[in-house]
């Protein structure tokens, strides 16, 4: 085995919680106070390996690690603390022996936390419950220790309290840890039989995998079987993270660390995929969980034409790292030749693009989010609709379906109001309403993801102050009044620019982009008319006028080399722009109007 | 190409950098706190002069133009003292850039029996709030005064005035009150330019967004003053300029004409013809400090030059032509039927293109389908 604890003194766990209550700074501490990372190496978020993480205060892929604590092995599995990602938290947990639910005192339990805290009950996850930041003024630990009492019924007095930030309570943190969850269980005389759960893309070495062990022993030099996969790899390097790599000759069960076998393709080893030995597998694969499914679809598209390659080799690098984002190439009329990829929610699409503009240098053009649909064709047929230029014409067009989903908001209760008229413009139907405590309320709507794509989150957070919180699931299809509208630049219709909307929706959708595209686009030298049309009815309807004014006033000496040059970058920035309808667009007009709103 | 207008000789452009006060949207080089260096850029600009002169680079001026800044405010013996200096052709155009306060009648004289033969004020309006607008010092009683000391100097047939349409706070009315007022000055102008307010970038004006001229109401503003001074019997002949029959800027149609023209004194431009078609621009440093400097040392006054080979040089006369009376071949241009978008904007007569009132305010659009000479041939 690896130097790790006997088995019985192995402690597996997740620290699950919301967004800003501090789970990356309690890694931090942890590291630190288990001495695995020297003062003077330590940075803030260590286990955030990416810019992009640690600018935006949020964790995006899972890590984990491998600290002693009084003659105990503890594997640390940080997961990401934003709903687009909580698949990454059910393989997290299928990992663990238990969680730690750390709750912002200030704050109290959030929708998501506590939507995973349901799923580690369901796993048989041992919990242990810390509220954190008890230094802030605003800290009210025992009015949150009581909800959480009622909630989630874990007695008050085993609710540990700290804080992360002065290091207050955090050993009493670890020794509960060790205390409390269980130990591993495991035969390091079966069959291997190891739990990826997660994978990433390192250019130097290949795939490498996070994996526990559940039976048996992993050592390198073998070769292994990956079971879903039905491929063989030969094992090149085992080892655990402490944090940095550090390789090992075994790993038995119930421990935690990572594996390289010379894989070039993340879809290989993917998350919940088992991995055993080839000369003596397992009889049966672990139970897998399903792969995460694109919600969210846009267009992406390289603001210069000739980036289209670019883009091409940066999706497929990006996918290496991050197997759920699709992609498939589209072509639009306005915008030329880009993608149609798929993402897990709005936050995952905002990452994706912003690591793609980052990482590779690209300037992106996005076009509006849009959820799939499902088209029911009056022939008897059925189409899938994740771009409104694929939606068949409405005569051909039986009913259309969208996806719901059962999202669940927690909120003081003072909001029930403001959230209530929320969810209702948003289409929504109450499932329920409960009080979780006299100050706090949980209100569970079906919703149409659609609806929940647009900028539901931001308006949640803004009508609340930022306390209310969400969790969703999938609920479904549903039938529903939905309709493509077009817009139409001087009587050509913009692809770019179509949307799906329902019905309802339609006036104010072909509103909004006909106004923005007014304010967009400049005045060319004739009057352009802007429409918004539902199968060829016109239901909005601005003119950008035909320009009046364009000439240099003052042409004397010192004028006159000036002139020549404005008049070359005229020229220059005509052939930049888009000639649509015989008006000329230029590029930022589309970035702007496709921009979400804020 | 034949030039529609005869060969026009060769102008002297006089720097003057120094002004009272900066208005609000100038971004010309001019100072409002060296006037102690009054007497040594005079003296500088008579040394480079001299220097050009004895290098062969002054032909004798068919024309000199005193620009600024505010040359009006160089005592009147310095300015005579550079103009003096300048070789000129029999019948020269001599002008001097006036602001209304500054004109006396000593002022006048002396620049009479120098040998200056027109001066263009800088009106810009005839509306005090306008003129407030604008960071002006004068008031329309100033205008109506300066006019008529011109006239009583013998310049009554030759001084134009500058206006400027579009300030803030300019209704149409004022617009419409200003060019009246211009108009029954005593004498009435032979010349008037009138130009849009332009935001440079830098300029106090460029800082206030609320001040930023409207592009519509300047096009209504030009075309009625389009309207008004013609049927005054002043007739454009450039997008900015119009003018008595004969009263043209002569210096002006010079640089129209890509016509050669050395500049002095610092930030001045100079064009001269090379041989094969093509032209060299340079142009001077810009602050008087540095230029009077150069000039004690000897050393070259020169901040940065361009070439400009016959092929570009004859595109560039295109657009510079487009913007005149003279307009342009008709086949430099698309016929109306090849481009619907010149239809109201280009009038086709005698074998040429000219700009239509509409076109003129319109003349980049109508530039950039110039077809371009070294492309065609």
């Amino acid at each position: 085995m690896s130097d790790a604890a006997p088995m019985d003194r192995i402690r597996n766990l997740s620290i699950v919680a919301h967004v800003d209550h501090g789970k990356s700074t309690l890694s931090d501490r942890i590291l630190e106070l288990t001495g695995a990372v020297d003062a003077r190496d330590m940075r803030e978020q260590y286990l955030d390996s990416m810019d992009i993480e640690r600018e935006r205060g949020i964790t995006i892929k899972a890590q984990n690690v491998r600290v002693g604590w009084k003659g105990h092995t503890i594997h640390l599995i940080d997961t990401p603390g934003h709903v687009d990602f909580g698949y990454e938290v059910s393989r997290s947990l299928a990992a663990c022996e238990g969680v730690v639910l750390l709750i912002d005192a200030a704050q109290g339990i959030e929708a998501q936390t506590l939507a995973n805290a349901y799923q580690a009950i369901e796993n048989d996850l041992e919990i242990v419950c810390a509220l954190n930041k008890i230094d802030l003024p605003a800290a009210d630990p025992d009015r949150y220790a009581a909800e959480i009492e009622s909630v989630l019924g874990i007695p008050g007095d085993q609710i540990i309290r700290m804080s992360a930030k002065t290091g207050v309570g955090v050993t009493d943190l670890l020794d509960a840890i060790c205390e409390r969850i269980p130990p591993p269980a495991g035969d390091p005389t079966a069959p291997l039989q190891g739990l990826i759960f997660d994978s990433y893309y390192d250019q130097y070495r290949g795939v490498v995998s996070a994996v526990r062990i559940m039976q048996g022993v992993l050592r390198p030099d073998v070769k292994l079987r990956f079971m879903q996969a039905g491929r063989t790899h030969e094992v090149e390097e085992v080892g655990v993270r402490t944090p940095l790599n550090t390789p090992v000759a075994a790993l038995g069960p119930g421990e935690v660390g990572y594996l390289i076998a010379g894989i070039k393709d993340v879809g290989e080893a993917r998350s919940g995929e088992t991995v055993t030995e080839a000369a003596r597998p397992a009889a049966a694969p672990l139970e897998g969980y399903r792969d995460p499914k694109p919600m969210v679809f846009c267009g992406l598209y390289p603001v210069e034409g000739d980036d289209f390659a670019d883009l091409r080799e940066a999706l497929e690098k990006m996918r290496l790292n991050d197997a759920s984002v699709t992609y498939e190439p589209e072509t639009s009329g306005a915008l030329g030749f880009g993608f149609r990829c798929g993402f897990l929610g709005l936050l995952h699409m905002e990452i994706v693009r912003e690591r793609l503009e980052r990482e590779f240098d690209l300037a992106l053009i996005a076009t509006a989010p849009s959820v799939e649909y499902r088209a029911h064709l009056t022939d008897g047929g059925q189409v899938e609709v994740h771009n409104p230029s694929e939606m068949p014409p409405p005569q051909k067009l039986e009913s259309i379906e969208e996806p719901f989903l059962q999202a669940t908001i927690l909120s003081p209760t003072e909001y029930t109001g403001t959230l209530m008229d929320l969810c209702q413009s948003r289409r929504g139907d109450m499932v329920r309403m409960e009080y979780l405590s006299p100050e706090r309320l949980e209100l569970v709507y079906r919703i149409p993801l659609a609806e929940v794509v647009m900028d539901f989150f931001d308006a949640l957070k803004s009508r609340t102050k930022g306390y209310a919180s969400l969790d969703y699931e999938e609920a479904g299809w549903e039938q529903a009044d939905l309709v493509k509208i077009d817009i139409l630049l001087n009587g050509v219709p913009v692809d770019a620019f179509s949307a799906i909307v329902h019905k309802s929706q339609a006036q104010e959708y072909g509103r909004r982009m006909t106004e923005k595209l007014r304010e967009l686009i400049p005045r060319q030298m004739f009057d352009v008319p802007i429409q918004a049309g539902v199968g060829g009815r016109i239901i909005a309807r601005e003119t950008v006028k035909a320009k009046r004014k364009d000439v240099l006033s003052k042409c004397y000496g010192g004028d006159i080399t000036r002139k020549r040059k404005l008049l070359e970058k005229q020229k220059e920035g005509k052939k930049r722009m888009k000639n649509i309808g015989r008006v000329e667009v230029p590029q930022e007009a589309f970035i702007q109007a496709l921009r979400l709103e804020e | 190409m034949a030039s529609p207008i005869p060969s026009p000789g060769f102008g002297v452009y006089v720097h003057v950098p120094f002004c009272s006060r900066r208005c609000d949207y100038c971004a010309f080089a001019t100072w409002t706190d060296r006037h102690h260096l009054m007497g040594d850029y005079a003296a500088a600009c008579v040394a480079e002069i001299a220097r050009a002169t004895s290098a062969g680079e002054l032909d004798a001026a068919t024309s000199v133009f005193f620009g600024g800044g505010t040359p009006s405010l160089l005592p009147a013996e310095e300015l005579a003292a550079i103009l003096a200096a300048i070789a000129k052709a029999p019948g020269a155009e001599v002008t001097v850039e006036c602001n209304p306060e500054t004109v006396t009648a000593e002022l006048l004289a002396c620049y009479r029996s120098a040998g200056v033969t027109r001066l263009s004020f800088g009106v810009q309006s005839m509306a005090p709030h306008v003129l407030a607008s604008l960071g002006r010092e004068h008031d329309p009683a100033a205008v109506t005064r300066a006019v008529a000391l011109a006239g009583d100097a013998g310049y009554g047939d030759s001084y134009s005035v500058d206006l400027i349409l579009g300030a803030a706070g300019e209704s149409i009315a004022d617009w419409e009150a200003t060019l009246a007022a211009v108009l029954a000055l005593d004498p009435a102008p032979a010349h008037v330019s009138a130009y849009s307010l332009t935001v440079e970038p830098g300029t106090p004006l460029a800082k206030d967004p609320q001040r930023a001229p409207d592009p519509d109401d300047q096009a209504d503003k030009y075309l009625l003053a389009d309207q008004v001074l013609s049927d005054a019997g002043l007739s454009w002949y450039e997008v900015s300029n119009w003018s008595r029959p004969g009263a043209e800027c002569r210096h002006n149609q010079l640089y129209w004409t890509q016509g050669p023209y050395r500049g002095i004194g610092c930030a001045a431009h100079s064009h001269a013809l090379v041989a094969g078609g093509g032209s060299r621009r340079w142009w001077n440093v810009r602050t008087p400090d540095r230029y009077i400097n150069l000039v004690s040392t000897g050393a070259s006054t020169v901040a940065a030059s361009e070439s400009l080979p016959a092929t570009a040089r004859a595109l560039e006369a295109l657009q510079l032509s487009l913007r005149t009376a003279a307009g342009v071949p008709a086949d430099a241009l698309p016929s109306a039927e090849e481009d619907p978008a010149l239809e109201d904007l280009v009038v086709y007569a005698g074998g040429r293109a000219v700009l239509t009132p509409a076109g003129r305010l319109l003349a980049n659009e109508v530039s950039l389908r110039l077809r371009d000479p070294a492309a065609s041939r």
